[in-house]
């Protein structure tokens, strides 16, 4: 596939049938984008709308372009040539492997050097807690370790233009430090989160409602100058999670 | 007239992702009609009927389902006819995996559901080594790499086959299907399985239940796998 210079998400329907507010988004390679909307309006769908590279098959009815073109059947399909990667709401494995089997096979399914499954394990232990090990059985990683598994697979094995990311914050992980490994540069990025530091992190933010897009706005300077407070302000809440996590005592901290 | 054989685990979502592909089918002008074998009891046809197509159910009852679809595959096609249909759709229950009730000549369809693990590509056997199409459902409830897993399993376990992600919930993967339904030759005449059947001539077949071997004649595999013929 030749490289990716344009997303366009052309927009569908709502769950009530209306057309969405906004007809066409056009993302260029090296954006981050926000979704966001309360709990239930369709942001988990709009990700996954363009991780199908939908055709107007789906209830949004919207169709998903790549260089202002629909993509073939094999592009959709074809894990090998799919160049979308998702990190998704859906934490817990189902799989009854071990991590090295399922990074193995992963590798292979996109054509990956099974050199890689290091690596990913590696990447995976700085983004979480207690460690995860090559032996380890799927079924048996915590929902952080999880979402530090697939967030670190995502770097490595399914390292793609585009990359689609669901509420990392809920995750327990180092969410700051995930959105840079995954926001690699030159990529397209799409980021569903409720968190305002990556939120405002972003260069455009898609707000959701009823199922469908009702605008797109883009980041002020004035925002960005909030996003750089609030980022110290999270980053002094994270060291205040570590002590404690720690079983440390957090009676000297100071109130900001 | 098109026949396509619909296989899969039970609870795999078999009759949701036929309701929308026979909507994408109507849409394009086809008219399809279903026969829904099942064991002891469905609604099934309920459902199918929904959709305003002509729908027969049978239940094989104490008859292994699939020897009962194969049986009665003429009649079918003999019924589907008569209602002018374009292509029969047989949806079979598809229970003990042993087998695939799928003729050559039709299209034969094995939905499998995600969920239930990346092993799960190689224990299912014919139902899905010799099926042309494979539908994966509930790939929304696992992650894209689980999902990549599963897709490479079932490649290893029939390597030509066209595999299809839907969501018998959201219609995902529905018109793909239908696409190839519409892209399939009529079905011939003389038609052989593209699998045998199960192993199945013993007493237990004719309604035995004492449990101790004495009782037992007919073709018998032993636990060792040594296969022998007890009888006159």
């Amino acid at each position: 596939m030749q490289d990716i210079h344009e997303l366009t998400i052309i927009c569908g329907i709502d769950k009530s049938g209306a057309k969405e507010d906004v007809e066409k988004i056009r993302i260029c390679p090296g954006e981050i984008i926000g979704i966001v909307g309360p709990t239930g309006s369709g942001k988990s769908s709009l990700i996954c709308d363009i991780e199908q590279l939908s055709q107007g098959d789906t209830p949004t009815r919207r169709k998903i372009l790549i260089n202002g073109k629909a993509p073939g059947r094999d592009i959709r399909t074809d894990p090998r040539k799919k160049r979308i990667a998702q990190l998704s709401q859906n934490m817990h494995f189902l799989a009854d492997m071990t991590v090295e089997e399922f990074l193995r096979m992963h590798a292979k399914s996109r054509n990956r050097n099974s050199d890689t499954v290091e690596q990913v394990i590696d990447i995976a232990n700085t983004l979480t807690g207690e460690s995860i090990q090559p032996g380890h059985q799927l079924t048996i990683l915590s929902g952080g370790q999880s979402r530090a598994l697939m967030a670190a697979d995502i770097a490595v094995i399914s390292d793609s233009p585009i990359v689609l990311i669901d509420e990392i914050e809920n995750a327990g992980i180092k969410k700051q430090e995930a959105l840079k490994l995954l926001a690699a540069e030159g990529k397209i990025v799409l980021v569903v989160t409720h968190d305002p530091v990556l939120a405002l992190m972003t260069k455009r933010r898609i707000v959701m409602r009823n199922g469908g897009v009702r605008q797109v706005i883009t980041t002020s300077t004035g925002e960005m100058n909030v996003c750089s407070e609030l980022v110290k302000l999270d980053n002094y809440m994270m060291s205040l999670r570590d002590t404690i996590r720690q079983g440390g005592l957090v009676e000297q901290a100071v109130v900001v | 007239m098109k026949l396509v054989v619909v296989a899969g685990t039970p609870g795999s979502g078999k009759t949701s992702v036929l309701m929308h592909t026979i909507r994408s089918l109507k849409q394009a002008g086809m008219s399809p009609a279903v026969v829904k074998i099942d064991c002891l009891w469905t609604d099934d046809d309920k459902r199918f009927e929904r959709l305003d197509i002509p729908v027969r159910i049978g239940l094989s009852r104490d008859m292994c389902p699939d020897h009962f679809a194969i049986y009665n595959t003429d009649e079918m096609l003999t019924w589907a006819r008569e209602q002018d249909a374009g292509v029969l759709i047989n949806e079979t229950a598809g229970l003990c995996l042993r087998c695939a009730p799928y003729p050559d000549g039709c299209l034969a369809v094995c939905v499998i559901d995600v969920t239930t693990g990346p092993n799960t590509p190689l224990k299912v056997g014919p139902l899905l080594t010799t099926a042309d199409v494979v539908v994966a459902t509930k790939g929304d409830i696992v992650s894209q790499a689980e999902r990549e897993v599963f897709r490479e399993r079932v490649n290893e376990a029939n390597p030509g086959c066209r595999i299809i992600e839907a969501n018998g919930l959201s219609g995902q993967g529905a018109s793909e299907l239908a696409e190839v339904i519409s892209e399939t030759p009529d079905v011939g005449q003389e038609l052989n399985l593209r699998h045998n059947a199960p192993l199945a001539i013993c007493t237990l077949c004719t309604g035995e239940t004492r449990v101790a071997k004495k009782h037992h004649m007919g073709v018998l595999r032993h636990i060792d796998g040594f296969t022998e013929y007890r009888g006159e």
